[in-house]
């Protein structure tokens, strides 16, 4: 096994390209180092992406920030402005693991790992963040959404990496949430997780909203027929009844250690709700704080 | 009350408890060190690393061992063709079932450590290598050609006692029933305790409830995963160091499946990161030292987190049904369960320890058990902290809170009007000596908490626990040191603040400092024989050898000190660390300290020591009581606990801290059965959840900060008043939390654990069924 840590997402892109056997980057190594102590993956190549500015940085961008793939959940969220315009996709990368793993594990390590129950990934979703990707063709963006297939697997090709992932700029009266179900209080894999974004106009009427749903089917998914719920309403109970119906609806789980079908598809809904109330307080502080970050 | 897991599997039952010792009231009442908080002797070493566990051995030209498991839950090992692996450059050996000749003394230990004719289990070990590197091992495995011819398989205990289930053994016939069997069958054994006329009980009764209960298997969750270095000599002579309860034990069931002398084998017990009943017996101690053996070199092997789940020796899960009658003043006049526990693939789950302990509770007329020992394609169980009374204890204090509700009397003073007390025949048969059931209970119904308000959603459970305790074969020494220090030798390992413990007894016995003193487990070529750590046993039965052993020294003393003033030697007294002239008739000399008398041993006749060995009887019952508040989401079934207070009786607490943390852990381990730790079979009989992320073991944030009380009525067959306290503090945490969420969620839970999605669909269902 070779070890390289290059200093250009290019040189990456060439590394990964140019390998012939198994090639895996290393961001935090939180999923990965794991997947090779149990035999999983036996990578040939191994490119570790930490040394990369481009990737290591949190940048102001049109009113929004670029965060480099390689930024870790813990430096996120020391992170004022970050936390005050997507406090919910930062709350999901807070989730990660503990303290120790946060020091490490990255949103883009999450969403490249393609499990369906990555916790940053529905905030991520609901948020509409635009991955930037770097390969032997050059650059393209591409919406997080349509990164993750199916677990382990994704639709970057050969030599291709996510250089940063890019969270837009937000109008005054916007907020958004995740919330995820575990037995547990912590260190746990969500049974199901819900990302829930809304942007507000001066009467409060919902004018756009969004909402990733984690852990209840092959991927991360967006819920359309939750969003259209929200928008057009005041986010009232009624409105909330119909996302959690939507929400439920879309779920397509599996029965097994962590829940029943039954369980995750009733469990989606509640969250929806619960994560559409906390969005919609965010957005009304935020907006009677002059929309300051 | 300990059973050793590898032997015999009738519980002792005695009508007279004969105590090897009295309790001392005066010194009892002028202790100086005993009841202190002294830091533990063994503390800095674990929190700075130095402490060496299992894992932590490296012995020169050491090799890998890595073990070759069954991948199907039930199976006939047609053949294994190790050929191949052994071919490999870098293995050093390889051992399967033909290394090891048949063993009629332990012959389930020897199916268990490596199958023979079947694989019971998934798991299950095949094979074994030895190899240069963990790859080269690896890649060994990967080499062994194994033939199975697969069977059906069965993992739950109702199923495998129904006529048609797959047989795993063809020499199980029913124990216990008249007339036996004539087929074999997956029932071990059934057994019976009780007293009186049930159905005259229940016909005075003016309530019975009756109800079907389930519980999960779960396991001990033991942070450090088993591990050992075995190094047998090209004359045999061997030495083993593993993490273990109970080295003596390890030793002797080693040497017979190895077939060598007890002499040759020296067995050295590492520190122990946590047993709790798991680490009673071997899995990989026999494995390491045939693969040594036959290598020529050390051996060692460690287990992967997957492979502790899988195949060491987790708790049986049970079905049980339980009947109990009361008159409407709150006299229960009948009380009947039956209890079918599984143990998985071989004899010995804890069905018979569960229905004697499962009404210890109460002083009743009419009782009756019955228990059944059930085997399944699941691995072998090992004890886990008070073995099978958890379960039966759920059960019975279910139905007792709801019968409290039903005839409108508070749960505590349901229980007081029954308790067991001294002189009660027990619902196991013996009657009982001084215990502290009431005492705790009295405590608990004046603890602020059990009068604290609830919120929306919340629910207060409380429920009752006993454990028998054990005493058992003890040895140790203690050596008074030139500089006036004192070492002792003890032959159970610490699992819970013990050598603490110990220096604390010797330091009151000799009237020295608690930091004069310090404590070590000797080698099993050091001392006699000692029991396991097991049975809450350890500071009981270690600490009396001690206490005795402090004496037989402090004779000796005096007896140097009357040699030193040239009077007879019953002209000395010893008193607070001294010798001291017995009266103004003995004579008029300055008191001789320890260190004096230990300064000048050399001129007085030689070193000054004492020991003490037997075998410790009269350990006394611990009787416990909980409450607990907990808070169900309606919408999602989640379960929080929100406060929890253990009240139990010590008789003598020697340290605190130690007492506390052992009411503390035992709790913690109940909040984790009671909510969501449970092994999960797939309909392929294999294990799903073998890992810390699916096998949920609360975590610190799951936790509020757990209250304890600390009772004491000394027990009268120690000189202390010491009674076991580690296993108590697990048996009434289940009954207490379900009783807790039950109250929450306005509906009786009735199988564990009370994992979300079954006290939601719980929730949802009692929802339809009212409507
Ligand atoms: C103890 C523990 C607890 C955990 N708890 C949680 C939890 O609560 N919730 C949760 O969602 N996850 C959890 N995880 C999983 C893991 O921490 C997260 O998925 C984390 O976000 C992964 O990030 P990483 O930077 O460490 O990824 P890595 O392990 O470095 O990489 C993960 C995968 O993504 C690929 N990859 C990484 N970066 C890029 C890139 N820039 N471009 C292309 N491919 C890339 C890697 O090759 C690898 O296949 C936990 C892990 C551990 C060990």
């Amino acid at each position: 096994m070779r070890y390289e840590s290059p200093q250009t997402v290019e040189a990456a892109a060439a590394l990964l390209a140019g390998e012939e056997g198994l090639a895996r980057v290393l961001a935090g190594g939180t999923d990965l180092l794991v997947q090779m102590r149990s035999g999983m993956v036996e990578p040939d190549l191994i490119v570790d992406v930490k040394n990369i500015p481009s990737m290591t940085s949190i940048v102001e961008e049109n009113g929004g920030y670029r965060i480099g793939a390689a930024v870790p959940s813990a430096e996120m969220n020391e992170h004022k402005g970050l936390c005050a315009l997507w406090p919910g996709v930062m709350e999901g990368a807070d989730l990660i693991g503990s303290t120790q793993v946060q020091g490490r594990a990255t949103m883009i390590g999450n969403l490249c790992n393609c499990g369906p129950a990555a916790d940053s990934v529905p905030g991520m979703v609901a948020a509409n963040a635009i991955a930037t990707i770097v390969g032997p063709n050059g650059r393209r963006d591409v919406p997080v959404i349509d990164i993750p297939v199916a677990p382990g697997k994704s639709t970057l090709t050969k030599g291709e990496l996510v250089e940063s992932v890019f969270l837009p700029a937000r109008p005054k009266r916007a907020g958004d949430a995740y919330l995820r179900f575990i037995p547990r209080t912590e260190m746990d894999i969500a049974v199901v997780g819900v990302g829930v974004s809304l942007e507000l106009d001066g009467d409060g009427v919902c004018t756009h909203a969004r909402v990733g749903l984690g852990a209840v089917a092959i991927k991360v998914l967006l819920v359309e027929d939750a969003a259209k719920a929200l928008i057009g309403t005041k986010v009232d109970d009624a409105a909330l009844e119909k996302v959690a119906a939507a929400t439920s609806a879309a779920c397509k789980p599996i029965d097994d250690k962590r829940g029943t079908i039954e369980f995750r598809t009733k469990v989606a809904g509640v969250l929806a709700t619960r994560a559409a109330k906390i969005a919609l307080e965010r957005a009304n502080a935020r907006a009677s704080n002059g929309g300051e970050k | 009350m300990a059973r050793n897991p590898d032997a015999d599997n009738a519980p002792v039952k005695k009508e007279i408890e004969s105590p090897t010792s009295k309790y001392d009231a005066e010194k009892a009442s002028s202790f100086k060190v005993v009841g202190s908080r002294p830091a533990r002797p063994d503390g800095m070493d674990k929190v700075t690393g130095r402490a060496r566990f299992g894992a932590d051995m490296v012995m020169p030209g050491q090799l890998v061992g890595l073990i070759l498991r069954s991948p199907h839950p039930h199976a006939v090992i047609k053949s294994i063709d190790s050929s191949e692996a052994e071919a490999l450059s870098g293995v050093k050996a390889v051992v399967t079932r033909d290394d090891f000749a048949p063993n009629d003394d332990h012959a389930d230990v020897l199916y268990n450590i490596m199958a023979r004719e079947k694989a019971l289990y998934e798991g299950h070990a095949v094979a074994a290598v030895a190899a240069t590197s963990r790859p080269v091992a690896r890649k060994a495995l990967k080499l062994i050609k194994i033939d199975y011819d697969i069977l059906p398989h069965v993992t739950d205990v109702d199923e495998a006692m129904s006529p048609n289930a797959p047989v795993l053994h063809d020499d199980i016939i029913t124990k216990g029933v008249n007339p036996a069997p004539t087929k074999p069958s997956n029932v071990v054994a059934r057994s019976e305790f009780g007293h009186g006329d049930i159905d005259a009980g229940f016909a005075q009764a003016d309530e019975i409830i009756e109800r079907s209960f389930k519980t999960a298997a779960t396991h001990q969750g033991y942070i450090e995963p088993h591990a050992c270095v075995a190094n047998v000599g090209a004359d045999g002579m061997s030495e083993l160091w593993c993490c273990t309860q109970g080295h003596f034990h390890v030793r002797q069931v080693c040497a017979s499946l190895l077939g060598i002398d007890v002499s040759r084998l020296r067995v050295t017990a590492s520190e122990i990161g946590g047993g709790f009943g798991g680490k009673t017996t071997v899995f990989i101690e026999p494995v390491a030292l045939a693969l040594s053996r036959k290598a020529g070199r050390p051996v060692k092997i460690a287990m992967t987190r997957d492979e502790v789940f899988k195949a060491s020796g987790p708790t049986a899960s049970s079905s049980m049904n339980v009947k109990i009658g009361v008159t409407k003043d709150g006299r229960i006049t009948a009380g009947y369960g039956e209890f079918r526990y599984q143990g998985g693939a071989f004899a010995g789950a804890p069905a018979d320890f569960g229905a004697m302990s499962a009404f210890a509770c109460y002083a009743l007329d009419n009782v009756k058990t019955e228990a059944y020992d059930v085997v399944t394609n699941r691995p072998k169980g090992a004890a886990y902290r008070a073995p099978g009374a958890p379960m039966s204890v759920y059960a019975v204090e279910s139905v007792v809170d709801e019968l409290a509700a039903r005839i409108g009397m508070d749960p505590i003073d349901l229980r007081l009007k029954n308790a067991a007390k001294e002189g009660a025949r027990s619902s196991y048969g013996p009657k009982f000596g001084s215990c502290g059931l009431v005492e705790t209970l009295e405590a608990a119904k004046a603890h602020p908490h059990y009068s604290a308000s609830l919120g929306p959603n919340q629910g207060r459970g409380i429920a009752s626990g006993f454990w028998f305790n054990f005493g058992g074969e003890t040895c140790s020494n203690l050596n008074i040191n030139a500089d006036g220090t004192v070492t002792i030798a003890v032959g159970t390992p610490d699992i819970g603040g013990s050598r603490a413990s110990m220096c604390i007894m010797a330091a009151e016995e000799l009237g020295i400092p608690y930091d004069k003193v310090r404590a070590i487990v000797a080698d099993t070529s050091a001392l006699g024989y000692n029991d396991t750590t097991e049975g809450s046993r350890v500071t009981f039965s270690s600490g009396m050898a001690v206490i005795k052993a402090s004496q037989q020294a402090v004779t000796e003393m005096c007896k140097r000190a009357a040699m030193m003033w040239d009077i007879p030697a019953e002209a000395v007294t010893w008193e607070d660390g001294c010798a001291k002239p017995s009266g103004p008739n003995a004579g008029d000399f300055e008191p001789l300290s320890l260190a004096e008398i230990a300064a000048t041993a050399g001129k007085t006749g030689g070193p000054i020591a004492g020991h003490h060995e037997y075998n410790a009887d009269g350990a006394g019952v611990s009787f416990g009581t909980h409450i607990v508040d907990t808070e169900v989401d309606p919408e999602t079934g989640k379960v929080d606990i929100i406060r929890y207070t253990v009240i139990q009786d010590a008789g003598k607490a020697i340290h605190p801290d130690y007492v506390e943390g052992q009411f503390q852990g035992g709790a913690a381990q109940g909040i984790g059965w009671a909510l969501n730790e449970e092994y999960i079979y797939g309909d392929d009989g294999k294990l799903q959840n073998a890992g810390f992320l699916d096998y949920r073991m609360p975590v610190a944030s799951d936790l509020p900060m757990i209250d304890t009380v600390i009772v004491e009525v000394p027990n009268p067959g120690h000189p202390y008043g010491v009674r076991g306290v580690g296993e108590t503090g697990i048996v009434p945490p289940l009954a207490a939390i379900a009783n807790g969420v039950s109250a929450a969620a306005g509906v009786r839970m009735t199988e564990l654990p009370m994992s979300p999605p079954r006290v939601l669909k719980a929730i949802d269902d009692a929802k339809v069924a009212a409507e």
